[in-house]
């Protein structure tokens, strides 16, 4: 009897790690974003630079 | 399962490198799509790259963050590490396994016929040494005499760079080749010792060098997306050990840094139902099955 009771189907558990993690660097990204980030990284991205590519 | 793989890597390639009017322009893509991250290790300064590069980026703006404070600008860079920490905490390595396209480059070398070694196993831990020197303290930290700091990984190893962007561009503007030097040849020869010994051995450059493979690895263990071992199926045969293209053992570490979750060992290897894909602690898959029953017994 007990051993039927045990069998007995459970769910599995949401793990919260993941989830703590990832509003973590969601607050991390939106800080970035508040500050003015984005426009700088973009204004990075547009332009070659050349000593990063091994060139010059 | 591979072959769906194949496929989200050629057309994750084709979307972070999606700009082919560069053959008329000359130039690299400078449209609003920029201010998105590649997921994978995709170079910026690339001719047909139309997303920013994370590694490059954080360098950058740790490079400049000295001028950016005098000049009233608080750039630390949590734009770029708030994007690498969201893929990190959903996706961890499983990105290099999947969208990467300097991983997927090193795969398809890896399938030139020719006699197979391994990566020794304390050479996984340089890639550490790369983020944290290379990436974060000298860029942030060695400053010229005007307060600017450089790009030292970008400039001195990455080889993604040499191949997706230096090459490119000496062909596309030959008026460049006149500022060839010692630094084009060491990158060179970096490029060529990173593909030769991609052709022998795999991965090389994921498990021993690159920087944004060991930031997603900080994650192997609180990422939302996983493989997983059942221990009551596993009868530790060692089937999964041969097929891993990261060198893992998965039956002795399931959680370890290098597993890309390529799923070759749940897919290929395990006939034991002992290795399973989990989306936030429920299970979804096995190998033989696309979608596994979300209760268990007790």
């Amino acid at each position: 009897m007990m051993a039927s009771a045990k069998k007995r189907k459970k769910w599995h558990k949401v793990k919260k790690g993941p989830f703590i993690v990832i509003s973590s660097f969601l607050v991390i990204w939106f800080i970035g974003i508040a500050s003015g980030e984005p426009v700088r990284v973009l204004e990075q991205a547009v332009r070659v630079c050349l000593s990063c590519i091994g060139i010059g | 399962m591979e072959s769906v793989r194949k496929w989200v890597q050629v057309v994750f390639g084709f979307l972070t490198n999606g700009y082919w009017a560069f053959p008329f322009t000359r130039n690299i893509y400078q449209g609003p799509l920029k201010v998105i991250c590649a997921p994978g290790l995709n170079c910026y300064s690339c001719p047909a790259a139309t997303t920013y590069c994370l590694i490059g980026s954080l360098q950058q703006l740790l490079a400049n963050m000295r001028l950016a404070l005098e000049g009233g600008q608080y750039y630390f860079g949590l734009y770029v590490v708030g994007s690498a920490g969201i893929l990190g905490g959903l996706f961890g390595r499983m990105i290099c396994g999947w969208v990467c396209p300097f991983g997927f480059i090193q795969e398809l070398l890896n399938k030139i016929p020719s006699p197979k070694f391994g990566v020794p196993r304390p050479l996984r831990y340089g890639k550490f040494i790369i983020l944290l020197v290379f990436v974060i303290i000298l860029p942030a930290f060695a400053m010229d005499e005007f307060g600017a700091g450089s790009t030292w990984f970008c400039k001195y190893i990455c080889p993604a760079g040499t191949l997706e962007a230096g090459l490119p561009m000496i062909f596309l503007q030959p008026g460049l080749r006149a500022n060839l030097g010692y630094l084009f040849i060491n990158k060179i020869v970096i490029l060529v010792l990173f593909l030769g010994w991609s052709v022998v051995a795999s991965r090389p450059f994921c498990r021993t060098a690159c920087p944004l493979g060991a930031f997603y690895a900080l994650f192997s263990r609180h990422k939302l997306v996983k493989l997983r071992l059942n221990r009551d199926n596993c009868t530790s045969c060692g089937a999964c050990h041969p097929v891993c293209p990261m060198g893992v053992k998965f039956d002795e570490s399931p959680e370890d840094q290098d597993c890309i979750s390529c799923m070759k060992c749940m897919t290929k290897a395990c006939r034991f139902e002992a290795i399973y894909l989990e989306i936030g602690g429920m299970p979804v898959a096995t190998g033989s099955s696309l979608v596994r029953p979300v209760s268990v017994e007790e």
